[in-house]
């Protein structure tokens, strides 16, 4: 129990990254296979915040006179997922903009029907 | 077939990460860099949100990078929409009477609330990226709500370009003052106050502006082209 206890956080990240993977690894439909990339990217942002945490940790924010640094989380993986959940949303648009564009060209999200392509 | 290969691929790579974690125990990290911005940040950058002193000035130069990563993935967008003719508009029924108004009403407080976001990004949560965001829902309600209203694609251009030029500028400038690029130049003031921490609430605004247009301008693109 204390395994799991310790490591919550970690499981939960590396779930989500694999399931991901799993999705872009397996699904034919390009839509799904976006899908996939979301969920990887999610998972990889829950794993870098997780890494950062400092168990009764507060955030790394003086809003009073009186706080303490002792208990702070580490500040940079924060700022790290800040941008990168940011980035994440717009590559999601670009990959979700080629679908579109996949789309209309081949007349089908299946990846195993497009002529020419071989995966 | 294809599953159980990628089943037993990703088996192989899950023990690997097992082994190499091993080490890392939740709760207990503690890096050098991370304890010295925690203790240290205040002082010396006069912001009291260290999130924001690590995004805009210790990795000011990382941060960069990363805006033009988003300037590129939205640039890339509409070179892959508008590439192919399109723009043209579907037939769409208007909006009920409550949704127009509605939309009509929340659209300027959620502009507000944006840039309330990203001016306080120095001193509560928050900041340029999260103020952009919160801006670029608005513009979605927008184009859910009432489609006709749109933006103007010069206006748009025109922030995201002003965003990245003032951010440029400014870190050219703190070379021209002191020696290296993105340097601190400004007065620090007292903490907890709006005007504090010399360059970081500029350039947080500066980006709040660039993330905003950029995404607002990829829900244009996005809802041109369905």
């Amino acid at each position: 129990m204390s395994f799991l206890h310790n490591y919550t956080y970690y499981i939960g990240a590396f779930g989500l990254i694999f399931i991901g993977l799993y999705v872009i690894l397996t699904k034919h439909n390009l839509i799904k296979v976006i899908i996939g990339l979301g969920i990887l990217d999610t998972g990889v942002n829950l794993f870098l915040i997780s890494v950062g945490y400092i168990t009764e940790g507060t955030a790394p924010i003086f809003s009073g006179p009186d706080i303490d640094t002792e208990h702070m989380v580490d500040p940079v993986p924060q700022a790290l997922v800040l941008t990168a959940i940011v980035i994440g949303v717009a590559v999601l648009a670009l990959a979700l903009s080629l679908a579109i564009r996949l789309y209309q060209h081949y007349g089908t999200l299946n990846l195993r029907k497009m002529k020419g392509q071989r995966w | 077939m294809r599953k159980i290969v990628s089943i037993i691929l990703l088996v192989i790579a899950a023990l690997g990460i097992r082994l190499s974690l091993k080490e890392v125990r939740f709760g207990e990290h503690e890096t050098e860099v991370g304890k010295h911005y925690v203790d240290e940040g205040r002082d010396e950058t006069g912001a009291t949100n260290i999130v924001t002193s690590v995004v805009v000035s210790y990795r000011g130069f990382d941060t960069l990078g990363e805006v033009t990563v988003l300037f590129i993935a939205a640039t890339g967008l509409g070179a892959v929409l508008t590439a192919g003719g399109g723009g043209k508009m579907r037939k769409t029924e208007p909006a009920s009477l409550v949704l127009y108004t509605g939309c009509r009403i929340l659209f300027p407080l959620i502009l507000i609330f944006g840039i309330y976001i990203f001016i306080h990004g120095h001193l509560t949560p928050g900041g340029g990226f999260q103020g952009g965001a919160i801006i670029a829902s608005g513009f979605l309600l927008n184009y859910l709500g009432c489609r006709e209203r749109r933006i103007s694609r010069v206006a748009s251009n025109l922030a995201e370009s002003l965003g990245g030029l003032i951010f440029v500028v400014i870190g050219l400038l703190g070379l021209v003052f002191g020696g290296y690029f993105l340097l601190n130049f400004l007065p620090k003031g007292t903490p907890n106050t709006l005007f504090s921490a010399g360059i970081i609430p500029i350039i947080y605004i500066a980006i709040g502006f660039k993330v905003g247009s950029e995404l607002a301008s990829i829900i244009d693109n996005l809802i041109e082209e369905s």
